[in-house]
Order: structure tokens, then C-alpha cells, then sequence
């Protein structure tokens, strides 16, 4: 099976392929679009602020090739927000896959979360062998509101999406690649998606 | 609903583990890695590695620490000591650390705040502040507590949040090596002052000052030492007891 991380600079992609591997599988990193379509599985991380994450995607002319993606496509945090169709962090446009909008947490709240939250009302493959209200691990100052293509729910201010879905595009606001056995769990359910 | 965290800390001397007594004396506790992998096995949140070595191998023994803790490791882990630059953050945060945490040289230039949240982003700047009482204010301090500054903890804490830190990890020189609890009234007024999370850092002894931290200082995290190392508290046992408290944490 080949797995593609997708390189674009933005993002704390070491953490993910050690993840991989500690799963018994390899990745690749890569920012060239032919490898990228030629993968089994694509992931497509994110660390940082979303304009200039969005930036990067945009100079590396992947924003057109992901949208695209037929086999089983893993955002995970600010990679997940960047398939939504728009950040309030930096005004930023994003490419549209999941139809919903990221917003910032309000001031009740410490901002960002970080920490260890509770996933619940799961409702994909993603989560065979998973129980509601197991930690995930999560650093973020924005978040996608609950939405049709929502498939976990965790609440802090507010619920919101800890994951979305549609077709064939995943989403994980939290870390899978951070979140212990658990988060080695959904990687894995991922990773043996068809 | 967001657990409190429980943060054993590794102080890093050329590669190995040590923990110091009110920061002097050194004592060796083992490998870093299989440290590491220990106490994510037992129920760790989170990890911060704090390099304590001056040597000029120091970078690439921290970077190469790094990466094999990252190979390792799946839970998150911060890494602090000496970093004063971006090119500093950029090489940790390329091998696999998920957070830096920066100390003096934020104190010096503190514009270096600002400039690691514009290019990493907030999340993964901890901004640590060691601090002491002298009297009755409390002033912040360099060096693991040895050099005073001009800054008084509250303002510099304020001015470091506005800067664009993610998390302060605060620790009570006071406290620091007492086994005696910790700083639970400067800690809740730092949390109350503040809306970035407060890590509690200095005078963990038994498992009631983890409870008094969360309820009375109204932390968001707990880092501890010695009392981890020399197994004189267990994470699980500690775990359980908070959560028989009522205290929200991952089990």
C-alpha cells in the first residue's frame, strides 16, 4: 500500500509518518501531484495559522490537486479546516470539500484548547472499535461548527466537529498521530479503508 | 469535556535525565527515550524534555533526542532550554517536537514571542516563567531561578499572552524542590487573568497537591519531576485518585 503525506510545508508531518510506521506501514512524504494521485491513501496535514498554511498550498499548486483525490483523503487539523470553505483565521478561503465555515472560540473559553477531549456520536468507519467518549488530542483556537458531514462530536464552548466526512474526504480536528492507542486505532482504520 | 493534564517533566544534560534539587544538585534518572515511552504507558499526557546542557554539540543532541522520542512516543511533548531563535524552533519542531518552550531568551527579546506565533503559530509557543517572592511581589527570574529581572510575574505574564504565547508554564522557585504543593494563589490568578491555558509547575509531593492545584490554582496542566522519577507518585494511582475528586482527566 502507498501512503503519501502531502508535503506542502506546512505542519508537524514527522509526528505522522512515525506514526505510520509504528503501525507497521510506510509513508512518503511528497508535494508532487502525480505521486500524490498515485497513492492508496493520502493525508494531509497542517500546523500553523490558516492563510499562510493556505499560502503554501496555493504556491505548491496542490489546491486544485486534492479536491480532486479519489481514494481515502485524511485532513487532519489545520489540514481538515483547510477542506472546509472558508477560516475566519486570516479571512482565508479554503478548498471547499466540506461544506462549512471555521470560526473562532469565543472568549468563554481559554483559547486555544489544548489538551485531551471526548469524542462522541460517531458515526463513520473511521471509528470501528472506538467508544464514545474516549480522548483525542487537540490544539486549536478555531473550529468547524457541527454540520451534515459531521461524523464526531467533542464540546468545548460549544460542540463542534472533532471529525467530518464526504465521500471519500476525512477530517480530524484533533491529532490521531498524538492521541495514543486510540488515536493509533483511527489512523489504522484509515489506513485499512478500501 | 477537556481533561486536566498530568505533565512529567525530563530534565536533558548531554542526552541523559536529571532532576535537580531546588535546580543545583544533579541526579541521574535514565534514558530519556525509555523514560518517554514509560510514562505514556502509564497514563502521561504530555511530556516536556528541558535540555540543561551548555555544550556546543548541544543542538544536534537535542534535534537527534528529539527525533527518537518522536519515533517513539504518541503522545505530545514539548521541548525547552536554550532556544532563542526561529531557526532554533524550526530544526525541533521538523524532528517531531510538537511544542518549544522558551524562557530566558523571551525575557531578553521578547519580540522573539511574537515572531515564533507568526511563523509556527501560537499553539506550540509555551512561554516558561520561573519566579520568586521577594517581598511579597513576585519577580521574575533567569538562569533556573538564580538571576532576578526587572519584570514582575502578572505584567510579564499578560505582556507574554498579548505577545501571541500559547501556554505559560509557571514555576514557583518558592515552591520548586519543597515537595510541599504548589503555587495554587499566584497559579489562579494567573489562569483568571489570563485566557491561554497555565501549566503548574514547582512543589509537587504527594497526590492532594495535584488535586489543590487543579481545584484551588486553577490549573490546566500539572509538570512534575522527582516525585515521577523516583516513582514516589504513580501516573495511573494519581490518576485515579483525581478522578475520584472529580477531577476531569484521560484514563
Amino acid at each position: 500500500m502507498k501512503i503519501v503525506i502531502i508535503n506542502y510545508g506546512a505542519g508537524n508531518i514527522q509526528s505522522i509518518k512515525f506514526a505510520i510506521e509504528r503501525l507497521g506501514y510506510e509513508a512518503v512524504l511528497s508535494e508532487d501531484a502525480d505521486e500524490i494521485k498515485s497513492a492508496d491513501k493520502v493525508i494531509f496535514p497542517g500546523v500553523g495559522e490558516a492563510s499562510s498554511a493556505m499560502k503554501k498550498l496555493l504556491e505548491s499548486g496542490l489546491e486544485t490537486v486534492v479536491p480532486q483525490l479519489k481514494q481515502p483523503v485524511l485532513g487532519i487539523c489545520l489540514g481538515m479546516q483547510l477542506m472546509c470553505n472558508s477560516s475566519e483565521e486570516g479571512n482565508t478561503k479554503g478548498l471547499g470539500i466540506f461544506d462549512v465555515n471555521v470560526v473562532k472560540f469565543s472568549n468563554q473559553v481559554k483559547v486555544p484548547q489544548i489538551g485531551w477531549n471526548q469524542i462522541d456520536n460517531l458515526k463513520s468507519h473511521l471509528f470501528n472499535n472506538i467508544s464514545p467518549k474516549e480522548h483525542i488530542y487537540l490544539v486549536h483556537s478555531y473550529y468547524a461548527p457541527i454540520c451534515d458531514e459531521t461524523i464526531a462530536e467533542s464540546e468545548y464552548d460549544v460542540k463542534y466537529s472533532a471529525a467530518l466526512q464526504k465521500n471519500n474526504f476525512y477530517g480530524t480536528q484533533f491529532h490521531p498521530e498524538k492521541s495514543s492507542k486510540v488515536g493509533a486505532q483511527i489512523l489504522l482504520n484509515f489506513l485499512k479503508m478500501s | 469535556m477537556l481533561a486536566k493534564r498530568i505533565i512529567p517533566c525530563l530534565d536533558i544534560k548531554d542526552g541523559r535525565t536529571v532532576k535537580g534539587v531546588n535546580f543545583i544538585d544533579l541526579r541521574d534518572a535514565g534514558d530519556p527515550v525509555e523514560l518517554a515511552e514509560i510514562y505514556s504507558k502509564e497514563g502521561a499526557d504530555e511530556l516536556v524534555f528541558l535540555d540543561i546542557s551548555a555544550t556546543e554539540q548541544k543542538r544536534k543532541t537535542l534535534a537527534e533526542l528529539v527525533y527518537r522520542v518522536a519515533e517513539k512516543v504518541n503522545i505530545p511533548f514539548t521541548v525547552g532550554g536554550g532556544i532563542s531563535s526561529i531557526e532554533d524552533v524550526d530544526v525541533l519542531l521538523q524532528n517531531g517536537a510538537d511544542k518549544v518552550s522558551i524562557n530566558s531568551s523571551a525575557v531578553k527579546n521578547p519580540q522573539l514571542i511574537n515572531d515564533l506565533a507568526a511563523k509556527f503559530g501560537s499553539q506550540c509557543i509555551v512561554v516558561a516563567i520561573d519566579a520568586k517572592q521577594i517581598d511579597g511581589e513576585w519577580i521574575v527570574h533567569l538562569v533556573g531561578g538564580k538571576v532576578p529581572t526587572e519584570r514582575k510575574l502578572f505584567e510579564w505574564a499578560k505582556e507574554v499572552e498579548e505577545r501571541g504565547a500559547g501556554e505559560i508554564l509557571f514555576t514557583s522557585m518558592d515552591h520548586d524542590g519543597t515537595k510541599d504543593g504548589f503555587a495554587n494563589e499566584a497559579l489562579a490568578k494567573l489562569s483568571t487573568e489570563l485566557n491561554i491555558p497555565i501549566i503548574a509547575s514547582g512543589g509537587a509531593g504527594k497526590v492532594h497537591h495535584f488535586t489543590d492545584t487543579f481545584e484551588k490554582g486553577k490549573a490546566d496542566a500539572a509538570l512534575a519531576a522527582s516525585v515521577f522519577h523516583f516513582k514516589e507518585i504513580g501516573i495511573g494511582d494519581l490518576k485515579n485518585e483525581l478522578r475520584d475528586k472529580g477531577i476531569p482527566v484521560r484514563l
